[in-house]
């Protein structure tokens, strides 16, 4: 499945619900705002470095440079455009966004 | 494959209106099919042709209106909520037309994917 | 409702759609057009599972009185459901602990289900459709 989140780690709780509520081997896509969580020094790195452990983590690189944030993406967050959100909508079977 | 797409939120206030509409341009670029998008919640507020966005902004309702165009897609609205709203018909930008909920529902079951972009 | 009876696609296909609520109600209206998605569906005759998350436990409040905010109660539509064939909802244990609420406190029977339950439960579905 694949588990799509776009909000701010800081504002709403649906990373950790997400993080909480997907199941292993699961991809989790952060756009929009949710990218910041995939930064180093962000409050929710860890959280993020801890559950790619169990869960494939990709960011969305246009979201990421459009807020600065191209240069600081945390090591295991796999970054992708938006060819690479259509191929992994279209590689899992369902999908799941976090609104 | 066919992918649907559900938009909940208008444009310019958040960004799933945008997200939904450079995801759906990647979909069709990499050869899958977009026949329809549903716009629900604010997202109805795509819909209006009354929409005049400054100059040095993108215009979010005729952008729609050409993807529609160029590449045959159903852009439905949601009835109850764009009455809601006041979106009538009157108002709908080219490629655009209202219809009921059961239209989402028929995207479900039909297509492949279904991917939401809201708030 | 039977004028909703008979909306068939006419694919003869049936999918597993879940319906996730993670907000609370009338603070945003999310809750109450989700809801008539719900209702909607239930006339194409596919397998529905209405799941509460989050916020969305809300939704399920006893005693819900809307008068003095001037806006419709829904919650009693959640107890119409069954009317509709939409009997498979489900509450996050989780949810309601992190909000000191138990079943009790909700205004319809509900299956809940605990983290590893609801992770498959998602998992499973053809559609998942959040609001």
């Amino acid at each position: 499945m694949l588990h799509i989140v776009n909000k701010s780690a800081s504002e709403r709780s649906s990373l950790e619900s997400c993080l909480r509520l997907a199941t292993q081997g699961s991809a989790v896509l952060l756009i929009e705002d949710a990218v910041y969580a995939a930064t180093t020094g962000n409050a929710a790195a860890a959280k993020i470095q801890a559950a790619a452990a169990g869960l494939k983590i990709y960011a969305l690189g246009p979201d990421l440079a459009a807020r600065g944030m191209a240069g600081r993406v945390l090591d295991g967050v796999n970054v992708v455009d938006y060819g690479g959100f259509v191929d992994l909508v279209a590689e899992h079977s369902n999908c799941q966004s976090w609104l | 494959m066919q992918f649907g797409i559900l938009v909940n939120e208008g444009p310019y206030n958040h960004q799933a209106s945008d997200s939904a509409y450079l995801f759906a341009r990647a979909a069709i670029e990499k050869g899958h099919k977009i026949p329809r998008i549903f716009f629900y919640h604010d997202g109805v507020n795509n819909s209006t042709r009354m929409a005049e966005p400054p100059q040095d902004d993108r215009n979010v309702t005729t952008r729609w209106s050409k993807l529609a165009q160029d590449h045959g897609i159903d852009l439905v609205v949601c009835v109850a909520a764009a009455l809601r709203r006041g979106i009538k018909d009157e108002l709908l930008a080219p490629g655009f037309r209202i219809s009921g909920l059961g239209q989402l529902v028929e995207m479900g079951i039909q297509y492949d994917r279904l991917v939401t972009f809201g708030d | 409702m039977s004028d909703m009876d008979d909306m068939d696609d006419g694919s003869g296909i049936i999918k597993k759609f879940m319906f996730l609520n993670r907000k609370a109600p009338h603070g945003t209206v999310y809750a109450l057009e989700g809801l008539e998605v719900v209702l909607i569906t239930a006339a194409f005759d596919q397998d529905v599972s209405l799941v509460f998350t989050d916020d969305g436990v809300y939704q399920l409040m006893k005693g819900i009185d809307t008068k003095g905010i001037e806006v419709k109660d829904f919650s009693k539509t959640y107890r119409a459901l069954e009317g509709y064939d939409i009997e498979k909802l489900y509450v996050d244990r989780t949810s309601l602990d992190a909000r000191g609420l138990t079943e009790d406190d909700l205004i319809v029977d509900v299956t809940v289900l605990a983290d590893d339950e609801m992770a498959n439960l998602m998992a499973e579905q053809d559609v998942v459709i959040s609001f």
